[in-house]
């Protein structure tokens, strides 16, 4: 693994080797390793590291914060931590402190609306949310006739059909029906679902760019260890071509996920050029995911393609993320429609602004 | 990690931005003034000579070299920015180009001081142009099995054979060419190459122009009878020229010159497009944006490590295969995305043209300067897989 000097992302590496390692979590099917991972990542303040101290957490910078789900994507770290800190950090915009334990951001689809009626409660359906099930609290974004706000809800309180993404982790369908939010406030001026979307978005592409760096990882070892036809199966210009796009597939996610890690915690706005960075990491990453997903499996044969095998707590989670925060697709669209509306002369102008 | 690609973030520093507008104003008169049109692609066989030199005389050629040489000891990063600007805008660079990218830095680190003192300030005045001569008939890849024969005679060398698929030979003043000074070794069979300085116009050298698919002439054969190169043109070690034309190589993988090639369909298309598209329009749009934006960003980030004196040569390979690759399919997915632009579209006429060009453009994009095979080869060395 690519060794960080980073201490935020040195803790959380530690936690994952010792508590996260891919091959023991595939082969324990009960999921007796959830509590302890868990259990040690909070001890380490990592879930809350986007909350300021004031507001209950450990004021890690964003950029800090990304890198570590980096990490977390580089060991397809299967608990809540993302959506945690997703959900601190949304509440913290509107000043709200979170509580301890397991939470998830709602909705986490672009086309999903939650609302605040006039009586203060909150309903609405949202579909796609990941670890619903397992939260404890949402940090919900709902609109109401004043605007956007931002609320704190008690998971009870909500109706919560589980299900799975391709991935088999939890991504549930949320229904709030007239609940009542534990604490609400209005969202910042300028902050809407479409920053909360972006913001999820970027956290996808890192976890994405780390999948697939593992993705990488294992599948050059496996090259080189599996022997066919009297070679290892690496000595194949076909494998290593194969081998070579995927290191390309990688190396472009990497970059797309950590230049918009890099605006977004840059920025002072939201503005078309943190949208032209969050909105490609999360097209080019989902494309990469895709291709490079495929060649991983290419390299490894049918081994890769067993339940016994650690390849598919990457690849499948990694294709998984595609389509949290909106698709490739949704972004494309709404990434392509930004650019025909500023014009064809103001393409690379903004292109050449990053 | 196996291969601990990285690609950091690196942001063009403010100067670069003071810069840009510099670069974009002097193309905008350069525009006005009819120098070239912006809507036509840079067609290679273009020779631009006058607007080299207004080029060298803003200080934008051999910028990054010793101020003594005729430079400016400016930035990796700001060069990045005037070749960007020069490409999107379809500017006629074809005559300075490899100058500026690859010979004078060639130049600089092997060439004799007297030589560097002659030949860098003009390249920096934009007043001369350079060809690369490596390939032969039966050496393209596998340029080590190059056989132009370097006979050492008094005071020099004498060159007989033929290089091939040579851009701008033609119009060059000079080349930079390897030839066989001695056969191969058992050990090594990449011994034996060496280096030299080529002035073009010279007895023995014929250049013989060669159509291409696109309708132009830009590459070349060079036919060499008996050709004499005094001592001093020698570049670098005798028979070691293996070690320095992979560095050079380096030079030539990851500007932005690698992806934006047939950059100006892309804006054509949003052009015709117009400022409401439908769905498959817009996401098409998106989609090549997002890729463009991505690989732009790892260029820049390789413009970094050069800059940071590293030798970025896995990541440069893999910059260069995903551009190219890019490149060569840009201008059929704006093919795919144009079929239902209205046919009223103002810029119709000049979309169509554009991509016609293009689409007979696209096939080199993954052969020149290394094809897409030779690279990901490079890339699965440095995976550790050879
Ligand atoms: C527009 C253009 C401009 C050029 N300008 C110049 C120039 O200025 N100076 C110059 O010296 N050269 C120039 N070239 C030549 C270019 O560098 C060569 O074409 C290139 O190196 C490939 O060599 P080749 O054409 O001989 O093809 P070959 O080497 O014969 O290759 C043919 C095919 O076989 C594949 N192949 C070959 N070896 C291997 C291998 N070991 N493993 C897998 N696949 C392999 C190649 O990838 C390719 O697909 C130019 C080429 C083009 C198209």
């Amino acid at each position: 693994m690519a060794e960080s000097d980073n201490i935020v992302v040195e803790t959380a590496e530690k936690i994952f080797a010792d508590l996260a390692d891919p091959q023991t979590i595939n082969n324990d099917k009960k999921g007796a390793w959830k509590t302890p991972l868990w259990q040690a990542l909070s001890d380490a303040g990592l879930p809350l590291s986007w909350v300021p101290d004031d507001l209950g957490g450990s004021g890690a910078s964003l950029a800090d914060g990304f890198a570590l789900l980096n990490a977390a994507g580089r060991f397809a770290v299967a608990v809540p931590l993302a959506e945690t800190m997703l959900a601190g950090w949304l509440l913290a915009q509107a000043k709200i402190a979170s509580p301890d334990g397991e939470m998830t951001v709602v909705p986490a689809s672009p086309k999903d609306r939650i609302t605040l009626d006039a009586d203060g409660s909150l309903s609405g359906r949202a579909r796609g949310v990941p670890f619903a099930k397992a939260a404890k609290h949402f940090a919900v974004l709902a609109h109401g006739a004043g605007g956007v706000s931002i609320a704190l809800v008690d998971a009870a309180k909500a109706r919560i059909e589980a299900g799975l993404n391709v991935g088999y982790d939890h991504s549930d369908t949320v229904t709030l029906d007239k609940v009542q939010p534990i604490t609400i406030k209005p969202a910042p001026k300028g902050f809407d679902q479409t920053t909360l979307m972006l913001m999820g978005g970027v956290a996808r592409s890192l976890q994405i760019a780390g999948a697939l760096e593992s993705m990488l990882d294992i599948s050059v070892r496996y090259s080189n260890e599996r022997v066919a036809f009297e070679k290892k199966i690496s000595k194949f210009q076909a494998v290593q071509h194969n081998l070579a796009r995927l290191a390309g597939e990688s190396a472009a996610a990497l970059a797309a996920a950590t230049s918009a890690a890099d605006a977004v915690a840059n920025a002072r706005a939201f503005d078309d050029e943190v949208y032209l960075e969050a909105a490609s990491a999360k097209i080019r990453c989902a494309e990469a995911a895709e291709k490079g997903g495929g060649i991983a499996h290419q390299v490894h044969g049918a081994i890769g393609f067993t339940m016994e095998h650690i390849l598919h707590r990457y690849s499948l989670r990694a294709l998984a993320w595609r389509d949290d925060f909106g698709s490739e697709s949704h972004w494309a669209v709404e990434l392509g429609k930004l650019v025909a509306g500023r014009g064809a002369d103001e393409l690379w102008p903004l292109v050449a602004s990053r | 990690m196996t291969a601990a690609l990285r690609f950091d973030p690196i942001r063009l520093p403010p100067e670069c931005e003071q810069l840009r507008k510099e670069v974009r104003a002097f193309l905008a008169e350069e525009i006005a003034a009819g120098t070239f049109d912006p809507h036509k692609p840079n067609r290679e066989d273009t020779d631009a000579p006058e607007f080299s030199r207004r080029v060298g005389a803003k200080g934008w050629l051999g910028m990054t070299w010793p101020k003594k040489y005729g430079g400016q000891e400016r930035s990796f990063l700001e060069r990045y920015v005037v070749t960007e600007e020069m490409r999107v805008a379809n500017a006629p660079t074809r005559r300075f180009f490899v100058a500026d990218r690859q010979s004078g830095p060639v130049l600089l680190k092997y060439a004799p001081e007297h030589i560097k003192m002659e030949i860098l300030p003009r390249i920096c005045r934009g007043e001369i142009c350079f060809a690369i001569g490596m390939s032969e008939p039966n050496s393209g890849s596998d340029l080590f099995a190059a056989k132009t024969r370097a006979t050492k005679t008094d005071g020099g060398y004498l060159i007989n054979g033929t290089k091939i698929w040579t851009s701008s030979a033609h119009i060059a003043d000079y080349m930079i060419a390897i030839f066989r000074t001695s056969p191969p070794t058992k050990e090594n069979r990449r011994h034996g190459l060496t280096q030299f300085l080529v002035r073009m116009k010279q007895p023995g050298i014929k250049v013989n122009p060669i159509g291409q698919i696109t309708g132009q002439y830009e590459f070349n054969e060079v036919v060499f009878t008996d050709h004499f190169i005094p001592d001093d043109h020698v570049l670098g070690e005798v028979d070691g020229a293996w070690k320095q034309a992979t560095s050079e190589l380096a030079y030539e993988r990851s500007g932005p010159e690698r992806f934006l090639e047939t950059y100006y369909v892309l804006t054509e298309l949003v052009r015709a497009v117009g400022n409401n598209p439908d769905t498959r329009s817009a996401e098409g749009i998106g989609r090549l944006v997002a890729q463009l934006h991505t690989m732009r960003r790892m260029s820049v980030s390789v413009a970094g490590m050069l800059q940071a004196g590293k030798e970025p040569v896995v990541e440069a390979s893999i910059v260069k295969d995903i551009g190219t690759v890019w490149e060569q399919q840009l201008p059929h997915r704006v093919r795919d995305l144009a079929a239902f632009v209205e046919e009223t579209a103002t810029n119709r006429e000049t979309l169509e043209r554009q991509l016609d060009f293009a689409i007979k453009t696209a096939p080199k994009l993954t052969i020149q300067g290394g094809t897409t095979e030779v690279l990901r080869g490079i890339i699965a060395r440095g995976l550790g897989l050879r």
